[in-house]
């Protein structure tokens, strides 16, 4: 517990940013914390008992991988970990929300996305182990790199989109959206509002998916904002929203709808899922050192994944041998990334020189040319004694 | 008793400490620098004693903390800014370069802009991208901004007090591989003035320049040679812009031979500065030509490859051989 928890900014009016979901009636919400389906007339979901089996799987999929990753971390195995524990709903929901054809831009911390694209988790692992600085071609799942510079990529997606407004194709059958992930803490750039800015003023076929995790870092939302931040959208001139971020079912349909809008040449909206950090900020973090954990319990009751699994149980769509089956398919899945993490060989050192210029550089490789050369003296140095 | 063993780290945070102490005037700001105390703590406990109006957890925007930051100091405050990471001070490279470095001038020297930007600097922690840069040049490359790096716990207590006392921007580095290294610190106030290079290790056959983490590389660098009976003469520059050319100078036309050392990269590197004015200064007391060893004119590596990338002892060694063969 820290000492000055108490001490938060003057009142004004910040707890509207950062209220309970619950107390806010503009929160969409499908499935409450007790596995209940409640309806939306904005936001009809129709879903076969496999496809919520297959969200469920999605849903623990990703939390095991995302489980492994943070016990590599410990063990030496990753640099760092971006754990998106207490986030699974807003990025498998959002996620699977995606249309082939729509391209996706990141933060750090969306390995629930790039799990709904199929990009392997290993490459993901990689960029963390310190192999590369990313390292996936972003067209081949139409996933973009992962950006650590914050907000960065909302503009990247902004003139994505631009472009694909360009080719002529919305309104087609070949049209595709653009979504762009970025946190709370994000909303305070410049880039991301300047990225607002462009998408409003072109009607750019975007959509804006903020995970508010009430936290950037050791910031609270307060220090970011006095208005919740989905109202931002309509100083810009787009429609803004709030999703229950736990909700796999609502982050789902409202981001469905969002996509086709954008599709269909509708224009930008921003969503805002309401969820939680509910681990450290990264493998690196103490978050005891700035937050209380009866907040952390609060948000315990509202997992992503637990409700879920209460709407399964509910609706006599699963039993205990479907839930065990999934658990040994999580755990032997982890089990073969944490072989395969541990089987990637380091890169060559030569690979400092590789792919910074599309054409060939003299200065990079006389500098390549000299390096492999000095290395070398150390061999038959070596050799020779 | 004015003198004990401290970290980097938490003679940064004293001298901060005693800054605020002084001067009612000086504010801390940036991400994180509050209730956390700053991710490397180096804000530690400020907060709690100074209360939330004089250490400020500031929206994640650079831009908006340096450009506010200016405005505070128009308003006679002395705000240090804290950028989280090398890698995320461009974001505000704007208002640094366009207005804080330029609005002295455009008064007529009406305007002092007293802002200490601190950032901590270099490699050598095993961190994601954007972590590990060196961007000292593009700074140094500004007129208007004085540009200073610490190596040593010492200095840092010290010239994080004297950059807060200076009535210039003072853009600070912190080198973050060394925000452990522990030292003795001197409390007494007689220091070694900001803008002047120091003499850490007398020698006579090469003088070694640098500055910041490289310091001690080359510090070590210095004892190793001492094996082949080669004497290095380190000389720690502290003070980037401007630059104590006299004690540089001094130092070359003793050894006749000097070895630039930096992480960031050679190529129109900080020692480019260096080797061409040494060159031009004392031409004739040259028995080599002045070499640089640095980063490579590549992006900072993945991880896994900054022990490749960063200069270590072998690679200064190696050029000290180098000048020495010549
Ligand atoms: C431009 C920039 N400044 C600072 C940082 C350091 N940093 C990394 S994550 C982070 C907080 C981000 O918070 P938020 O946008 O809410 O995303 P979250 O981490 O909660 O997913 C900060 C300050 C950075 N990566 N980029
Ligand atoms: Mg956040």
């Amino acid at each position: 517990m820290t000492i000055d928890s108490a001490r938060g900014a003057p009142s004004t009016g910040a707890d509207d940013a950062s209220g309970t979901p619950e107390a806010s009636p503009e929160l969409i919400q499908l499935l409450t914390p007790e596995g209940e389906r409640v309806e939306h007339p904005d936001y009809p979901l129709d879903l076969t008992p496999d496809e919520v089996r297959g969200l469920y799987r999605d849903l623990v999929m990703v939390r095991r991988f995302d489980m492994e990753a943070v016990a590599l971390t410990r063990q030496g195995e990753l640099g760092l970990w971006a754990s998106l524990l207490g986030q699974e709903a807003a990025q498998i929901g959002s996620g699977r929300a995606l249309g082939e054809r729509d391209m996706v831009f990141p933060t750090y911390r969306e390995h629930g996305v790039a799990w709904t694209r199929g990009l392997d988790p290993l490459k993901v692992l990689a960029m963390f182990r310190g192999l590369s600085n990313c390292g996936w071609d972003p067209a081949e799942h139409n996933f973009h790199l992962y950006t650590v510079v914050i907000g960065s990529q909302t503009l990247h997606a902004t003139g994505y989109a631009m472009g694909v407004q360009r080719d002529g194709v919305l309104g087609t059958d070949k049209a595709a959206a653009t979504i762009a992930y970025f946190g709370d803490g994000a909303t305070s750039q410049g880039d991301v509002n300047e990225s607002f800015v462009f998408a409003s003023v072109f009607n750019a076929p975007i959509v804006f998916f903020c995970q508010n995790n009430q936290w950037a870092i050791s910031e609270p939302l307060e220090k970011q904002s006095r208005i919740p931040l989905y109202r931002r959208a309509q100083g810009f001139g787009f429609p803004g929203l709030r999703v229950d971020g736990n909700d796999v079912f609502a982050c789902l349909a409202v981001t469905r709808k969002a996509l086709e809008a954008a599709r269909s040449g509708q224009g930008p909206m921003l969503i805002e899922a309401f969820t939680y950090r509910m681990g450290a900020h990264t493998t690196t973090d103490d978050p005891t050192r700035y937050r209380l954990e009866a907040e952390l319990e609060a948000w315990k009751l509202k997992d992503p994944i637990e409700r879920v699994k209460a709407y399964l149980v509910r609706n006599d769509l699963a039993d205990t041998e479907f839930f065990d089956e999934i658990d040994a398919e999580a755990k032997q899945y982890a089990a073969d990334l944490r072989r395969r993490c541990l089987e990637l060989p380091d890169p060559e050192p030569m690979a400092i020189f590789q792919d910074i210029y599309a054409e060939p550089h003299a200065l990079i490789s006389e500098e390549q040319a000299q390096f492999a050369a000095y290395l070398e003296s150390f061999e038959t140095e070596g050799s020779g004694s | 008793m004015s003198t004990d063993v401290l970290t980097l780290g938490k003679a940064l945070n004293e001298g901060l400490r005693r800054a605020l102490e002084d001067d009612p005037k000086v504010l801390v700001m940036g991400e994180d620098v509050g209730k956390l105390g700053g991710v490397f703590r180096v804000t530690d406990g400020l907060q709690k004693d100074f209360g939330e109006d004089r250490v400020i957890d500031t929206p994640l925007a650079e831009s908006g903390i340096v450009g506010t930051a200016i405005g505070l100091a128009l308003r006679g405050y002395r705000p240090i800014v804290e950028i989280q990471f090398d890698g995320f001070v461009f974001p505000a490279a704007d208002q640094i370069i366009t207005q804080l470095a330029k609005m002295r001038l455009r008064s007529q020297g009406a305007i002092k802009l007293p802002v200490v930007i601190r950032i901590p600097c270099g490699g050598g922690i095993g961190a994601v991208e954007h972590h590990s840069e060196s961007p000292e040049v593009y700074f140094t490359h500004t007129a208007g901004l004085r540009v200073v790096a610490c190596s040593n716990p010492a200095d840092a207590y010290a010239m994080i007090q004297q950059s807060v006392r200076c009535d210039d921007p003072v853009i600070f580095f912190e080198p973050k591989r060394r925000y452990w290294d522990k030292a003795p610190v001197d409390r007494s106030g007689e220091w070694l003035p900001l803008d002047r290079a120091r003499v850490v290790n007398p020698g006579s056959d090469v003088t070694v320049l640098a500055y910041g983490p490289m310091v001690k590389t080359c510090l070590e660098a210095a004892s190793a040679a001492l094996e082949e009976d080669r004497s290095l003469e380190v000389i720690d520059l502290r003070s980037l812009n401007p630059l104590d050319i006299d004690t540089v100078l001094e130092s070359v036309r003793r050894t006749g031979r000097c070895v630039v050392v930096h992480e960031a990269p050679v190529f129109s590197g900080y020692g480019a500065e260096l080797a061409a004015r040494i060159s031009e200064k004392c031409f004739y007391h040259l028995e080599a030509p002045v070499l640089r060893v640095g980063g490579f004119s590549t992006p900072y590596p993945a991880n896994r490859l900054e022990e490749h990338y960063l200069p270590d002892l072998d690679r200064v060694l190696d050029a000290v051989d180098r000048v020495m063969e010549w």
